[in-house]
């Protein structure tokens, strides 16, 4: 029987090394994985590399792992917010490395990864400072710059329904980087707010196919969190 | 000299954007164009994280923390929503099935190329989002922004000192002291502020200027406030 089940958030993210790349979805804290982050503070992982779209609001979540200093490099779209102080300091004093990566490029590099495509060209980002030293094609009129996937060894990713398969659904905006980033990692650990049995998840409408996930955790209690809006994207 | 209000650049926007468009709004001055979209159009409003028939903020107590706009405000869905992920939302953008974004900016230039991501200040935090993906991606690309700066500098320039977002992407100019096109031959002033001469435009914009215009001879209308953001 296939049972991608996991007891608790710690025992998920137990095997997460010194080193390694780990997506963590969400945009602010829409969709962002808090409690899988927690365990993974809990854990004490270091030098990690993170792939987000921005680099944490307030004092949770990512915020969190970078001020418990476990991140040697974030690559985002977006890790200036009104509330992103902890990323601010870090970055402000050269303890952390920033990869800045236009939002589309991103979720398109990550989507490629999943999608076991070498690398493309993309007409986002021609002629700015994002795109200097890349190299660059003309074709068809228009002007396009290469980009390669970002592969990652982990991902932690939050969806509102999973089975013991690993298919997930997603709730409104929370969805985001979800998808893309469960097909980008060898290893996806999804928490859900619940977990329903096999054949519960209509097909027409799973998000995630669950040979995209290798773990689901169930985390049924959520603190409801509006990130404070900031001139954000 | 009388400057366009923020609400009346907001209603001078939403006019030109058509019944049936698909339209990504930028964060900052952007973002009130959808209280000024015309009424009887249907306008689907579309944001980067994921959802496409966005509606206005809900009410108080009635927030839901995974319903959010690319400014992590709250909203609300309208009949016929759909959400999406992250790469299927830029490929709205990047291939071209967009109809329109209205984006902020720090400088334009006369050929288009739009600076609104970085100052390029040294101590200063890098932060880029989606507009690169919006300048290049959509199909046409509407900036609204004061038209100088504190200074009293054109925002309007030869070429941008400041990082670029995105090269001759820039269709058309919303300020508050004119409405201009950026065309092959240079950029046409299609409207100026009421008791604006095209000379005194001219003057303040400092880059050469074709002159399509008329001065508006009356305060422009402000189209009612649509309970839709």
């Amino acid at each position: 029987m296939i049972n991608k089940v996991v007891a608790t958030a710690a025992v998920a993210v137990a095997d997460i090394p010194n080193g390694a790349t780990v997506m963590i979805g969400g945009f602010g804290t829409a969709g962002m994985p808090s409690e899988l982050i927690d365990a993974l503070i809990a854990k004490g992982s270091k030098d990690l590399i993170i792939v987000n779209n921005n680099a944490g609001n307030a004092d949770t979540g990512l915020a969190a792992l970078l001020k418990a200093r476990q991140v040697k490099k974030i690559i985002c779209s977006f890790p200036r917010q009104t509330d992103s102080w902890v990323f601010d300091g870090l970055y402000k004093k050269g303890d952390i490395e920033l990869e800045l990566v236009p939002q589309g490029n991103l979720a398109e590099r990550i989507r490629a990864a999943g999608a076991g495509i070498g690398a493309f060209y993309t007409p986002t980002g021609y002629g700015t400072p994002l795109a200097e030293g890349k190299e660059t094609r003309h074709i068809d009129g228009r002007d396009y710059v290469l980009e390669y996937p970002i592969h990652a060894d982990f991902a932690l990713i939050k969806a509102l329904r999973g089975d013991r398969w690993g298919n997930l659904v997603y709730r409104k905006t929370a969805r985001n980087f979800g998808p893309i980033m469960a097909a980008a990692a060898k290893c996806t650990i999804a928490q859900v707010r619940e977990i329903v049995n096999l054949g519960d998840l209509d097909p027409e409408n799973v998000v995630t196919p669950g040979i995209f996930v290798q773990r689901v955790v169930e985390v049924p209690a959520e603190a409801k969190l509006i990130a404070s809006p900031g001139a954000a994207a | 000299m009388k400057r366009f209000t923020r609400d009346q650049m907001a209603a001078r926007v939403g006019r030109d954007i058509p019944n049936g468009a698909y339209v990504n709004l930028g964060i900052g001055l952007p973002t009130m164009v959808a209280n000024h979209l015309p009424k009887d159009r249907e306008i689907i409003l579309h944001t980067e994280n994921g959802l496409l028939g966005m509606g206005p903020a809900p009410e108080a107590g009635a927030e839901d923390a995974d319903l959010i706009n690319a400014g992590k405000q709250p909203v609300t869905t309208l009949p016929g929503a759909s959400f999406f992920h992250h790469a299927d939302s830029f490929a709205m953008m990047r291939g071209g099935h967009l109809d329109f974004c209205v984006l902020g900016a720090f400088q334009v230039s006369v050929t288009g190329d739009l600076a609104n991501w970085h100052t390029g200040a040294p101590d200063a935090i890098p932060a880029v989002g989606g507009a690169m993906d919006l300048a290049i991606g959509a199909k046409r690309v509407y900036v609204m922004m004061e038209h100088l700066t504190k200074k009293g500098e054109s925002k309007i320039v030869a070429r941008c000192s400041y990082p670029l977002t995105g090269v001759g992407c820039v269709n058309r100019i919303f300020t508050d002291l004119a409405v201009l096109d950026v065309t092959s031959e240079g950029l046409k002033v299609l409207e100026r502020a009421p008791e604006l001469s095209f000379e005194e435009l001219q003057r303040l914009t400092g880059v050469p200027l074709i002159d399509a215009s008329a001065a508006l001879t009356a305060e422009p209308v402000v189209t009612q406030r649509r309970e839709h953001a």
